[in-house]
């Protein structure tokens, strides 16, 4: 495929997974609606609740995650290559220059946040910038300014909001079930609903969850992409995920909730072999990253 | 409805549609300028480097004079080119004296030691990755120009206001020759 097949194909797949993501949340707030008599009323705060507590995350991105990850600016002289490559790509996308920081550490990994590019960050660790040349690195940072460009950032965000409310509306439902006999107001609901309700109740934060890493996964490969059109270089960019991904070392200032930014999965050490492992990565296999690339 | 109520929604839509389009031409072909402008920024960036390399190397090289007079020479004319030919021509030069410029150096090993010289070197380096992204940059913004200028239905549009095709950045014959560095 060449580089925009593959571009437009990434884009499709999101729209899909989006769209099937938002038909699931209907109707299982329809299925909890009926099954205990609320309707959709229920659907609707726990949307806003889920809204208001992602929200902030999202706007104040490059901040919380900065501090998170006891990052230092970067020096235009010390760091010249980090400097002048984002300059450069920058140049070639039209993009603002993002703020740029650093993270002392020796695994090698670089992650890019914001929320649009008028408000990037990216970051990379000593160990990155020492381990790959200035080719290898720009593929990486291209990669990044991707995630930045394609408004990542965003569309995760939202997705998180969508996931929160499955959560929210599963335990809610299970909360009113306790409540039900006292309440004699609403409508009679129950009976098959209510079955189903329970299964789903029990299910959905699952399957949202599986869903919103299936997306995270598109938007990686969807930034590969990107960031080869950029650079039209995707031999450089496959090494530097190769000399990556042969490094066994953990990224120590890598939590859970960050991982996903990182342009590989932080937390090697855990074996991926698995299929379930599979559906629960924020990232897709380095291998099959690397055969697209190659093929490019 | 009535017919004349209908009528005029569909004039009032292809009013509408030539406004935005006309818009969004005229955008994008001012895009492409813009890219233009920034090729020149990065060369300008490459001439201004240059007399302080020429400097720093006198330092060490000073009866190297040839090399100088050739850097300096070429300079002067790229700056002064009035055409587009012109200046791809001195470009070519330029390219080629500084060639030979770090051919030399490499005779002189506290030269090529010199702090001052290898940041100058690395900025040279840079500015010349600089050149050749801004040139992508604007092979990519005439690209998306061409096309919407090319596309239904606002071809209809670009053809009758006039909108002519950009071209884009090729290199000369002469900058796919063989470089001679000369001593």
């Amino acid at each position: 495929m060449t580089i925009y097949d593959e571009i437009a194909s990434n884009k499709r797949k999101t729209y899909i997974v989006v769209a099937f993501f938002i038909a699931f949340i209907t109707s299982i707030a329809y299925i909890f609606g009926k099954a205990n008599g609320y309707g959709l009323s229920f659907a609707g705060i726990a949307l806003i609740l889920s809204g208001l507590t992602t929200f902030g995350s999202y706007y104040w991105s490059d901040k919380i995650v900065l501090a998170l990850s006891r990052a230092r600016p970067a020096d235009p002289k010390k760091d010249f290559n980090f400097f002048s490559v984002t300059e450069n790509l920058c140049i070639a996308s039209g993009l603002p220059k993002p703020k740029l920081y650093v993270i002392d550490d020796t695994a090698p990994n670089a992650f890019a946040t914001g929320r649009d590019p008028n408000h990037a960050v990216v970051c990379a660790t000593t160990g990155i910038l020492s381990k790959l040349d200035r080719a290898e690195l720009e593929g990486v940072i291209a990669h990044e300014l991707s995630h930045v460009r394609n408004y990542d950032i965003r569309l995760m965000s939202i997705v998180s909001i969508l996931v929160g409310t499955v959560a929210l509306l599963a335990d809610l439902f299970m909360r009113s079930l306790w409540f039900r006999r006292g309440d004699r107001d609403r409508e009679k609901g129950g009976g098959i609903f209510l079955i189903i309700g329970i299964v789903l109740a029990i299910l959905s934060p699952l399957v949202a969850t599986i869903i919103q890493l299936s997306i995270s996964r598109r938007r990686e490969y969807l930034a590969d992409a990107s960031g080869v059109l950029l650079t039209r270089n995707p031999q450089a960019l496959a090494r530097a995920l190769e000399k990556i991904s042969a490094d066994k070392e953990v990224l120590e200032a890598a939590s859970n909730a960050t991982a996903h930014l990182y342009i590989i999965n932080p937390f090697k050490g855990k074996d991926f072999g698995a299929f379930f492992a599979g559906l629960f990565n924020t990232h897709p296999p380095i291998e099959e990253r690397i055969r697209i690339l190659r093929s490019m | 409805m009535d017919p004349i109520m209908i009528l005029m929604v569909i004039v009032a839509g292809v009013l509408i549609f030539i406004w935005f389009t006309y818009n969004s031409l005229i955008t994008l072909r001012a895009r492409v300028d813009e890219a233009w402008s920034g090729i020149d920024v990065q060369l300008k960036r490459r001439t201004d480097l240059i007399p302080n390399l020429v400097e720093t190397v006198k330092g060490y090289a000073k009866h190297e004079k040839d090399v100088f007079e050739n850097v300096t020479k070429a300079r002067s004319a790229l700056m002064s080119a009035k055409t587009p030919n012109d200046a791809a021509a001195a470009n070519n030069m330029l390219t080629g004296a500084l060639k030979s410029l770090f051919a030399v150096a490499e005779a002189y090993p506290d030269l090529k030691a010199s702090d001052n010289f290898k940041d100058l070197q690395q900025q040279l380096g840079d500015t010349e990755d600089k050149i050749a992204y801004s040139r992508q940059f604007y092979n990519t913004n005439v690209m998306d120009y061409n096309v919407k200028i090319k596309v239904f239905p606002s071809v209809i549009i670009a053809r009758q206001l006039g909108f002519k095709e950009a071209d884009f950045f090729k290199a000369l014959d002469e900058d796919k020759k063989e470089v001679k560095v000369q001593f």
